[in-house]
């Protein structure tokens, strides 16, 4: 399991946070309205994960058992608060518009399940690598979705990228066809349940389907 | 009541079900002729679409279970439910409108939770709430009966409207808001009903147009009621509680509650009591809990349509006692003969 490729490979697919163990939804379903949207809230939760990791890594020998669980979430906080402070000062037009969510990163059952599960259990390299492999897994979970519920419900891509990106970025902007009027319904919560559910169900599929050939499960292409 | 008691053989009678189907498809008949009277043969247009898209989702989706498709497709419940669903649509629809909503009562309100005896909810108005929600522009404009506009479009028009292969712009005098709609906006503008109801728009009781429709509607659900088609727990409770909340709010104050005979005659009361609640698969199967359902759609239409955000309730109604059928029916089982 300490292995690199493992790890790796469990967090980007296997143990995908999103579409396998079904962690982080709340903030999952609620921001991914756009594909910036998405990737900025990936991103603060990539950090976060990774940060989490290897501090609690770091600790692990020094900490009691009794007490791990209070000590993690008080890790956690700190960076999640650390977090939003810098989006505040640097992107504070996407931090208006994520709102709660970001402080809102600190309940992420995927960050506490995989400091208690992971990283209070390996040394610092592999936990760290964990944290960027499952952030980053998250990621493109959120970026996916994001762009899927953008294109159906706005009928463009990358909208409003200079939030994040500075004001060139405006010509990310994708409009695929001007004289679409647009379907509310992806944009709002019932479009991000069937969003997710459509990527699940296009994972299992592809997971699926191998075990047709006489291919081994391993030769998965990697990512999404 | 006798019984004329015959000897064998027996003769089994044809598939259930579709004689059901038929039964609802004959009472339709009157009231969807008088709505065409009335606004133009664009209804027609919409239910043919909205057949041929339901049939069309409901043989993909039946492939890709892997079930027989064609017991499944001439059972005619997806022609009902198309029927229903084109029913509520305005009377000129573009085509991609009754595409997206048969595709989501067919796959996600119907087959997504096991297809017809398994869904929760009235896959019809699955597809009305789905449309509604994304497409408010579309979905909400109605055009004027033949007798205030005195020229309704021809089923060729109709028919060029829907695939947008006409500029919609040349019939905008045709359009206007739906009575329940106009009455609304005005009690928000605190215009008395007596004043709003002098628009031509309004007829002796209802909305003109719209109250004769309503009786064709009420023909039909005493066609099913005497072939018992239907039963009538959940047409009377629901007329029953929405003409009593009417009448109640009426009596305190008439000039910003309309009266119970036009809550009865406007929108889709008349055809959801008896059409549309009724529907065997997603509601109470109880007679005690049909009575509750009933009851409970009836105030929740006139709560929607009073003090909700929207003129007419039915669909949000239809759906929310939908999500409480199961509760409904575990308090409201019949004891068994013998027990306490």
């Amino acid at each position: 399991m300490t292995d690199s490729s493992e790890i790796t490979k469990s967090g980007l697919w296997r143990n995908n946070v999103a579409l396998v163990q079904l962690l982080g939804l709340c903030p999952l379903l609620a921001v991914t309205s756009t594909v910036v949207n998405g990737i900025g809230l990936g991103i603060a939760t990539l950090i976060t994960l990774v940060l989490s990791n290897t501090i609690v890594s770091l600790i692990r020998d020094f900490v009691r058992n009794e007490v791990r669980l209070p000590v993690f979430v008080l890790i956690i906080a700190s960076l999640v608060t650390m977090i939003e402070l810098a989006m505040k000062a640097l992107f504070y037009d996407l931090y208006l518009v994520l709102g709660i969510f970001i402080p809102l990163i600190v309940t992420n059952c995927a960050i506490i399940g995989r400091a208690e599960g992971f990283a209070s259990r390996n040394p610092v390299g592999p936990a760290a690598l964990d944290g960027l492999m499952m952030g980053t897994g998250f990621l493109a979970v959120l970026a996916l979705l994001g762009g899927l519920r953008e294109i159906i419900g706005f009928g463009t891509l990358f909208a409003n990228a200079e939030l994040m990106f500075g004001a060139g970025a405006q010509a990310l902007t994708i409009t695929l066809n001007p004289d679409y009027g647009g379907f509310l319904l992806a944009v709002l919560p019932p479009g991000a349940f069937f969003g997710l559910a459509i990527l699940i169900v296009a994972k299992n599929w592809l997971d699926l389907r191998p075990a047709e050939k006489p291919q081994p499960v391993d030769a998965l292409p990697e990512g999404l | 009541m006798t019984r004329v008691i015959v000897s064998s053989p027996y003769v089994a009678p044809g598939n259930s079900l579709k004689r059901l189907m038929i039964q609802v498809i004959v009472a339709l008949l009157p009231g969807t002729i008088a709505y065409a009277w009335f606004f133009g043969p664009g209804v027609i247009v919409n239910v043919a679409l909205a057949i041929i898209f339901a049939l069309a989702f409901e043989a993909a989706i039946l492939r890709l279970r892997a079930k027989p498709v064609l017991p499944h497709l001439t059972d005619f419940s997806a022609v009902v439910a198309a029927w229903l669903f084109a029913l509520c649509l305005p009377m000129h629809a573009p085509w991609w409108l009754v595409a997206v909503g048969m595709g989501f009562a067919m796959v996600a309100g119907k087959h997504l939770y096991g297809g017809l005896g398994f869904n929760p909810f009235n896959p019809a108005m699955v597809g009305y709430v789905v449309l509604l929600i994304s497409f408010p522009r579309e979905m909400t404009t109605w055009y004027l009966p033949a007798a205030v506009s005195g020229q309704t479009l021809s089923l060729a028009e109709s028919v060029a409207y829907s695939f947008g292969s006409v500029d919609i712009g040349q019939w905008d005098a045709l359009s206007s808001a739906t009575p329940l709609d106009q009455v609304k906006t005005g009690i928000g503008q605190n215009i008395p009903i007596d004043e709003i109801r002098q628009a031509p728009l309004f007829g002796h009781y209802g909305g003109t147009g719209w109250e004769w429709i309503a009786l064709w509607w009420f023909v039909g659900g005493v066609y099913l009621l005497i072939t018992k088609t239907i039963r009538w727990h959940i047409p009377l409770s629901l007329l029953t509680a929405v003409m009593s909340m009417a009448l109640l709010f009426y009596l305190i104050d008439p000039a910003i509650y309309a009266s119970p005979l036009f809550h009865l005659l406007s929108g889709a009361v008349v055809i959801g009591a008896f059409f549309i609640a009724t529907d065997p698969v997603s509601a109470a199967t109880t007679d005690l809990g049909r009575i509750y359902y009933g009851l409970m759609i009836g105030s929740l239409i006139y709560v929607i349509r009073v003090w909700g955000g929207y003129p007419d309730g039915i669909a949000f109604a239809v759906l929310l006692a939908n999500m409480c059928v199961p509760l409904i029916d575990y308090y409201t089982q019949p004891r068994v003969y013998g027990e306490k």
